[in-house]
């Protein structure tokens, strides 16, 4: 069994105006919050805060949401839907997290060299990490679903 | 004044795109890939690499390897909440940063305050 990367262009349509915009405060609030703890403290307690889960809080908690409503719509109890699509959306996080640290070290071994390099190398170290690790995730699930359909 | 409203909009912009891709994006699990995805660190790097020079935000992106580590081990304690304690989103989300919070600074205590 593969799993099929694809787009969903009608969930951006299940978004309130409301939403979007928590989220664009949310992000404007984090990366003030990082630059005012940088300028308290220092820039590598600062650093720390560069990958703060907020934005993640307010992603996992509108997914939630999202499928708590989409169940409701069809009379259905969608509790706990809304939960397993939270954690599978956490799941795929703690992947990306990795690739957070990928991003992080090709960042301050490029920065002190070629500032653009830096960002470019970094954007692509976080994207090839993240998606390998996802890959590698699902190639291990599959091989133990097939394994236990075997035995 | 102006580097906050600056920093707002930045952060604002990096972030809603990024999560508006995850949006886009199926299935769930590789979605969740954008809601770890360094967007504020985009913008928040882009800014001190203007204002303070390149030695800053080197120092700021190793100490973000700790702050990356311990949102994975966050990533996990969310999970398990979600799945086993069957917690709903928000609180499984809030209370976990009391995790990351030990988990970063932990890490940066071990890396001897440089990580």
């Amino acid at each position: 069994m593969t799993m099929s990367i694809g787009f969903s262009p009608s969930s951006l349509r299940e978004g309130r105006w409301y939403e979007y915009l928590t989220r664009f405060g949310l992000g404007g609030a984090a990366t003030v919050f990082t630059g005012f703890v940088s300028s308290l403290y220092g820039a590598s307690v600062g650093g720390l805060f560069l990958a703060l889960p907020a934005i993640f809080c307010a992603s996992a908690t509108l997914i939630e949401k999202h499928e708590i409503r989409r169940k409701q719509e069809a009379d259905l109890a969608g509790e706990r839907r809304g939960q397993e699509a939270a954690a599978l959306e956490a799941g795929g996080a703690a992947l990306g997290a990795l690739g957070m640290l990928a991003f992080a070290i090709m960042f301050s071994f490029l920065v002190e060299r070629s500032v653009t390099a830096a960002f470019a190398g970094a954007s692509l170290a976080w994207l090839v990490v993240s998606v390998a690790a996802w890959s590698l995730r699902c190639k291990m699930r599959s091989v133990a679903r097939r394994r236990t359909s075997e035995g | 004044m102006t580097e906050y409203v600056v920093r707002f909009l930045v952060g604002g912009v990096v972030v809603s795109a990024f999560a508006m891709l995850g949006d886009l994006l199926r299935p769930k699990s590789f979605a969740g890939l954008f809601a770890a995805a360094p967007s504020v660190a985009l913008a928040t790097l882009g800014i001190a690499v203007y204002q303070h020079g390149a030695g800053y935000a080197a120092v700021q992106s190793r100490s973000m390897m700790a702050g990356a580590i311990a949102l994975a081990i966050y990533c996990v304690v969310v999970c398990h909440l979600l799945v086993r304690a069957r917690l709903r989103a928000a609180p499984a989300t809030l209370l976990s940063l009391v995790i990351w919070l030990i988990a970063a600074f932990g890490l940066r205590a071990l890396a001897g305050g440089q990580a």
